[in-house]
């Protein structure tokens, strides 16, 4: 009997190791909880792009579902993503952006609003524009805030500011159905049902 | 040809230098922790990098980030914080004891322990002092032949 023990316990220790080292080969290591979830937007007051005399602060979110969408024309799977985002927005999605560069160096500028400007109109035009406007991040500082580490991540804003959905790399129709839909459909079902008691 | 090179190479390695941000502190204090910091803060889109070594694009903003910080008189408690609080425990390469993580602290201790028990528990084992004698007679046989 002890025998047995003695041959037992270390094969099901093994096996219990090389199951847990097994499941961590499909594990993806970028993958982690955002902070932002069920957080207020930060506070910020940042430009439009195209018309920098506006000026845009986190209230503008109150009052309407709103995919934010953290993007630049230097990032190649933001360009992928652009035609769905278009596709979205025409059947009814608010979609922002919230842009920033990369060559823009808050700290040595080199790059003018004109030319950023220029990227922009180029690229929407090739690809379709989903964007209802364009926040300006210049600083970077309100991607920093919201925990973005890179674009393209899109947030689910809800219509009292709050952020509902944060998501990580692109948004295709697979990423939309399995993160978005279920979410977007129950926030606009409360926008409905809010007008109708009113 | 040779010192062409050497100082086509020399002026290469100031251009690098040149690169990395001149970040200007009033206090030999404030230098002190911005390394001790940019060191100790995990860049939270490289694998395993410090965000003091990385390049990237979010590495920079958050070195830029630590500083504007520091110049406003935050203490190391208070930037670590503010950090987490947008990147999460990951971003801090010393996680906090929770539920989950006491296993890291646990575990080595219980597997030294069961190294003593182990050892400790070992019967001490000799050769049959019987067996002995016979495998020297063997010998002494084998060596006799030879002669």
């Amino acid at each position: 009997m002890e025998n047995k023990l003695k041959f037992a316990v270390p094969l099901v220790l093994f096996l219990g190791l090389c199951l847990f080292l097994f499941q961590g080969l499909f594990s993806d290591p970028q993958a982690r909880d955002a902070m932002t979830l069920d957080r207020p937007m930060p506070e910020f007051a940042l430009p439009d792009l195209m018309q920098p005399d506006i000026t845009y602060t986190q209230d503008v979110f109150k009052g309407k579902v709103t995919l934010l969408n953290v993007w630049g024309v230097w990032c190649v799977t933001c360009q992928v993503e652009l035609p769905y985002l278009t596709a979205l927005s025409a059947q009814g999605v608010q979609i922002v952006g919230l842009y920033y560069d990369q060559d823009l160096d808050p700290d040595f500028g080199i790059k003018t609003l004109a030319r950023v400007q220029q990227e922009v109109i180029d690229i929407t035009d090739r690809l379709g524009n989903p964007f209802a406007y364009n926040i300006f991040d210049v600083y970077r500082d309100t991607s920093l805030d919201l925990g973005v580490t890179g674009a393209p991540e899109s947030l689910l804003i809800d219509q009292n500011g709050i952020i509902r959905v944060h998501h990580i790399g692109d948004v295709n129709n697979r990423v939309w159905q399995n993160k978005f839909a279920d979410v977007y459909a129950e926030l606009t079902s409360q926008t409905i049902t809010g007008v109708v008691e009113k | 040809m040779k010192t062409v090179l050497v100082i086509t190479f020399a002026l290469l390695s100031i251009a690098t230098f040149a690169a990395q941000e001149n970040y200007q502190f009033d206090t030999v204090e404030q230098q002190v922790l911005f390394k001790e910091l940019t060191a100790t803060l995990r860049c939270p889109m490289c694998q395993n990098q410090n965000i003091s070594d990385s390049d990237a694009m979010i590495a920079h903003d958050m070195r830029r980030k630590v500083f504007q910080l520091i110049s406003q008189g935050q203490d190391h408690e208070q930037i670590v914080s503010f950090m987490k609080s947008r990147y999460g425990d990951f971003v801090y390469y010393q996680p906090p004891v929770t539920r989950t993580t006491i296993w890291l602290w646990v575990l080595p201790i219980f597997v030294v322990l069961l190294g003593f028990v182990v050892v400790l528990r070992r019967k001490p084992h000799s050769l049959p002092a019987q067996d002995e004698q016979a495998a020297l007679a063997k010998a002494q046989a084998l060596l006799d032949e030879d002669k």
